[in-house]
Order: structure tokens, then C-alpha cells, then sequence
């Protein structure tokens, strides 16, 4: 593994930046799919209160690393450290660990036979045995904070895109997870709806909530991200803070890659 | 934290301005072409309808026919008879079906079970649709409805219409577990995967999640399989169990008119009808939801 791999030369040991014990530590992670390796030996770190931000180009692996993180898909080699603790050892109680993070998926996913409350409520009442009523009341205050308190009683499909993918934050939202992960919430949506998703997670973002996403919106990238790391070839090729990964990389492919996302963005 | 911008005022415009003229002319047309089909199709079955019933009343064979399969005298002798053996096949078939859909529940969801540690139940479960599947239900129907009171086990009843009941629903709920089984399976995978994220267990986004979309899916299929059943209680009279079709015969072989069965026939007719109708409704509506999913 280069050393630019990793967001900085000591992360790879346990402790993170500060000394504390990073949120979220993956370590030469692997995941193959038949014959293909789509992620070839992943580090990566994300520490307490800080948003780390997946690029690459389309195929690279950020849903997939995001989805080995969230143990939602068995991983080949490798370690992911959840508060320290591997949580992709077999052994390892892997319920517990999904009940402390919670992902938003780039289809959304939201149940289509329960309304936009319920989706929001579920978790809270049958995994974490919050009272029904604590747990819709809990529900309403998110979709009132993500814009959709008068579309409680609305069914996903009769949601538009946008409205669907703030659903699906608000249901991430009410776990309280310890870790949030996010998958592109924004490539589906059209450039106004862009703006309001991401505005939600500017908001997460400075109201401290710990935060590994995949984007390939290089501005939002740039303004909320501690950490970008450039995904290529199943490895993190380079990572760092986002004015010089974006602005100046060291890596020819991430400077390629930065150069055609925002000649795509301006065309 | 502040909050975002609403849209509820932006997505919801709505239509409160008259029709203009144009609107107004082109519905008029809608109409007007609704109602030339509607009567088209009126005069057409008319037609069709009156052309068989003077085929049928014209052939030679016709007052033979209408006195041993239509004759009012023996149907009003014979309905009461058949009304009371109708009661029974009514509560074979309301047992029935929730047997069915219990067992035909329990038989899907073992089957998606994974891991080898589940091999020998979903091996079972594969083993018992073939059997049931692959049988003919009136030799299912002989088998357990002689063979088992043959046995002559304690505490085992020999009631015909209580074996007929648990022979159909044995035999139905291996069709009734593939149904179901297909809906489960009709559920995306991400539907799974995003309960899982959020930390349901196994059962809990199989009861909370998987069944629910699954089961509204199959309803037409479900209810399609109901209306054959309620035909197919029918056949319990093979064990000599009283019901409609057994008190029909009972009536002919009195009376060497045929027109009990006519009878029991349209009693079993309008029986079906209902589930029909509701069956065709449930799939509108699933047809109309289809774009949801
Ligand atoms: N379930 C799967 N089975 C087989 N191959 C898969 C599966 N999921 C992903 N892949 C493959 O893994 C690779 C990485 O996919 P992934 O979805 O992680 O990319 P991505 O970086 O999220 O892309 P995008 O930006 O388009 O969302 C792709 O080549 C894809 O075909
Ligand atoms: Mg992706």
C-alpha cells in the first residue's frame, strides 16, 4: 500500500488524528465479485465528526465499499474497524454493528407498502424498541427537518425523486447512527432538488454527525469533506484534504479523473 | 437545524380553472364514442345469446333434454337437499383455505431459507410440493380418505369430510406455497439488503417487509387458486361425505331426473361469483399500482 493511501502516515495504526480511536478504520479491505476484484486492499479512516468523501470514476467501488462497510455484503480479506472493534470478523456480532450505522442507498430503497412515517419509524420501534408513539414522534421531527412534514401520509410512490431520497435521509437519520453512510444521494436528482439534499447533509455534517459518503459532486465534496479519497483501480490511490485532492493533485489519474468530472459538470 | 425548502407548494399545482371550449368539445366526443361501443357490444351479445338459445331449443333432442336437466318440479324438490350439502361444502372450503394459506405460508418461507444448516428443511419442503403438486387430488382424496381410516389409529378421525379437508389442503397448499413463493421472490433483493442496514432480523424483514409486498402481489393468483377450490370441494363427495354434489345424486337416483346437479351446479356458480368479481378488482388495482413498485 503506497502512503498515500491513507489520510495520514499514523492512521493506520489504531489511533486516528488526536489520538482517539477513529469511528471507522477499514484496513486492506478486499472484495471480489466471481472473478473480478472490485476492491483490491481499501484504507482507509474516519475519525470522530468527520465527513470523509468517496471519488472515482463509475465502477470504482465506492457503493461496494460502502456496502462492505455497512456488512451488507461478506468481504474477502481485510479488516473493518467499527470504534475499534473488527465487526467483519464471522464472529463478530454483526446485527449490533448495522444497529449503529445506518446507509442511504443510491435507489433510496424505501419500502414501497408503508408510508413515508412508517418507513421513518421502523427501525426505531422494532429494532430499537423506542415506544411507537416516541418513534413517530421522533419520525415526524425528522421529516419536518428534512422539508416533508406534510408528505408524512404520502406512500413512496407518490413521491418525487427528491422527496423519496429525504425520506430515505430521515430513516437513516432515525437510528441515531454512529456512523452515516451515504451512496450518490444526489445522482439521481435533478440540479434544484441537488441543492436541498445536500444542504441536509452540510447540516448533518456541522452538527457533528460522522460521515463516509461516495458523491461525484466535486463542489459539495469540496465544501463539506475533512477527507476525499480518490478510489481507482480498487485501491485508494490518493486521499487528503479536498483542496489538494481536487485542486492539486499529486496523482496523474485522480488529476486526470478531477479534470473530466468538471469538464462534464461545465459542458 | 434549519429547515429545508419546502416543495409541497411547488409539486402541488393544481387544476382549479374552467374548461375552455376546446376541453369541453372533446369530451363530448369521449362520450359520445363511449356510448356507440357500449351499444354495439349490448346489440352483438344480444344477437349471439338469442341465436344459441334457438339452436339449442330447436334440435331435435331438446324436450328430452329440458325434461330430465331442466325441470322446475324436481329443482324445487331437490334444492333444499342441495342447500343443506352446499352448507357443508361452505365449511370445508372456509377450513380449508385457512389451512392452505397457513401451511402454503409456512412451506414458502422455509424454502427461502439459506444456509446448509437449513438444507434438510428446504429439502422437505421442495420433496412435499412435488408429491402434492404431482398427485391427482382424486386419488389423494381416495388414498387419505379410505387409507388412513383403514389404518384404524386411535384418536385418528374417519370423518369423509374431515379427510377431505386436510387432503385438499395438503394438496393445495403445495400450489399455494409456490404462489406465495413467487412473490417473495418478486420482492428486489435491495428490499431485503435495506432492512438488514437498518437491523432487522431475518424474520422481522421477512414479516415486516418481504411478506407484506409479496403477499400483496399474489392476491389475484391467491384468490384464482380460492374460486378452484371452491370448486374442487366438490369432490369430497367421492368419500361419501353429504354436501351438494352427494345430495344431487342422492336426489337423481331418486327421482332418475338430472336436475339436482343443474342445480347444484348453478348454486356453486353463484358461489364463485363474488371471488371473481373481487379478484378482478384486486388485480385493477394491483395493475393500477404497478408503477409504484
Ligand atoms: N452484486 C454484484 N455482483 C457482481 N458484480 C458487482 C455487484 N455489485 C457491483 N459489482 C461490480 O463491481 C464494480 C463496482 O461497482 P460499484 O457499484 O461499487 O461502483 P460505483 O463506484 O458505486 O459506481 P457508480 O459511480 O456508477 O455508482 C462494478 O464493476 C460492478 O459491475
Ligand atoms: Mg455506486
Amino acid at each position: 500500500m503506497s502512503a498515500s493511501a491513507l489520510p495520514d502516515g499514523a492512521a493506520s495504526k489504531a489511533p486516528g488524528p488526536g489520538g482517539t480511536t477513529p469511528v471507522l478504520e477499514v484496513r486492506d479491505l478486499v472484495k471480489h465479485y466471481g472473478g473480478t476484484t472490485v476492491l483490491a486492499g481499501i484504507d482507509l479512516v474516519v475519525a470522530e465528526n468527520q465527513v470523509v468523501t468517496l471519488i472515482g470514476a463509475s465502477g470504482s467501488g465506492k457503493s461496494t465499499l460502502l456496502r462492505c462497510v455497512d456488512l451488507l455484503e461478506e468481504v474477502d480479506d481485510g479488516r473493518i474497524l467499527l470504534d475499534g472493534v473488527d465487526v467483519s470478523d464471522p464472529r463478530a456480532d454483526a446485527a449490533a454493528a448495522q444497529r449503529r450505522m445506518a446507509i442511504v442507498f443510491q435507489g433510496y430503497n424505501l419500502f414501497p407498502h408503508m408510508t413515508a412515517a412508517q418507513n421513518v419509524a421502523l427501525a426505531p420501534r422494532v429494532v430499537h424498541g423506542v415506544p411507537a408513539r416516541e418513534a413517530d414522534e421522533r419520525g415526524r421531527e425528522l421529516l419536518e427537518r428534512v422539508g416533508l412534514e406534510t408528505f408524512a401520509g404520502s406512500y413512496p410512490d407518490r413521491l418525487s425523486g427528491g422527496q423519496q431520497q429525504r425520506v430515505a435521509i430521515a430513516r437513516a437519520l432515525a437510528v441515531r447512527p454512529r456512523l452515516l453512510l451515504l451512496d450518490e444521494i444526489t445522482s439521481a436528482l435533478d440540479p434544484e432538488l441537488v441543492g436541498e439534499v445536500l444542504k441536509i447533509v452540510g447540516e448533518l455534517a456541522d452538527g457533528g454527525m460522522t460521515i463516509l459518503m461516495a458523491t461525484h459532486e466535486m463542489g459539495f465534496a469540496k465544501q463539506v469533506s475533512d477527507t476525499v479519497c480518490f478510489l481507482d483501480g480498487g485501491r485508494v490511490l490518493e486521499s487528503g484534504p479536498p483542496e489538494q485532492v481536487l485542486g492539486d493533485p499529486v496523482q496523474e489519474r485522480t488529476r486526470q479523473f478531477v479534470a473530466r468530472v468538471v469538464a462534464e459538470r461545465l459542458s | 437545524m434549519a429547515v429545508v425548502g419546502r416543495d409541497g407548494a411547488r409539486t402541488e399545482v393544481t387544476h382549479a380553472v374552467a374548461p375552455s371550449p376546446l376541453a369541453l368539445e372533446r369530451a363530448a366526443y369521449r362520450r359520445s364514442r363511449a356510448r356507440r361501443s357500449t351499444l354495439v357490444a349490448v346489440v352483438s351479445t344480444l344477437v349471439f345469446a338469442a341465436a344459441l338459445v334457438l339452436l339449442v331449443t330447436n334440435s331435435p333432442g331438446w324436450p328430452r333434454v329440458r325434461a330430465t336437466f331442466f325441470d322446475p318440479a324436481t329443482a324445487w324438490e331437490s334444492l333444499p337437499a342441495v342447500l343443506a350439502g352446499l352448507w357443508l361444502n361452505v365449511r370445508v372450503l372456509v377450513a380449508a383455505e385457512i389451512g392452505i394459506l397457513v401451511l402454503g405460508l409456512l412451506l414458502a418461507v422455509l424454502r427461502t431459507l439459506r444456509g446448509p444448516v437449513f438444507f434438510p428443511v428446504r429439502a422437505l419442503a421442495i420433496g412435499y410440493v412435488d408429491l402434492f403438486r404431482g398427485v391427482p387430488l382424486i386419488i389423494a382424496l381416495y388414498l387419505i380418505g379410505f387409507g388412513v381410516p383403514g389404518l384404524r389409529l386411535q384418536g385418528v378421525p374417519t370423518d369423509a369430510a374431515v379427510l377431505g379437508t386436510v387432503t385438499l389442503i395438503l394438496v393445495y397448499s403445495a400450489y399455494v406455497s409456490e404462489v406465495f413463493r413467487a412473490g417473495i421472490e418478486s420482492v428486489h433483493p435491495s428490499q431485503r439488503m435495506a432492512a438488514r442496514s437498518l437491523g432487522l432480523t431475518h424474520r422481522q424483514s421477512m414479516r415486516l417487509v418481504i411478506l407484506p409486498q409479496a403477499v400483496r402481489r399474489v392476491l389475484p393468483p391467491l384468490l384464482n387458486d380460492f374460486v378452484a377450490l371452491q370448486k374442487d370441494v366438490g369432490l369430497i363427495s367421492v368419500l361419501g361425505a353429504v354436501d351438494a354434489v352427494r345430495a344431487a345424486q342422492i336426489q337423481q337416483a331418486n327421482s332418475f331426473n338430472f336436475t339436482p346437479y343443474v342445480v347444484a351446479a348453478l348454486l356453486f356458480v353463484l358461489l364463485a361469483v363474488p371471488t371473481g368479481r373481487i379478484a378482478d378488482a384486486l388485480s385493477a388495482r394491483a395493475a393500477r399500482r404497478q408503477g409504484a413498485v
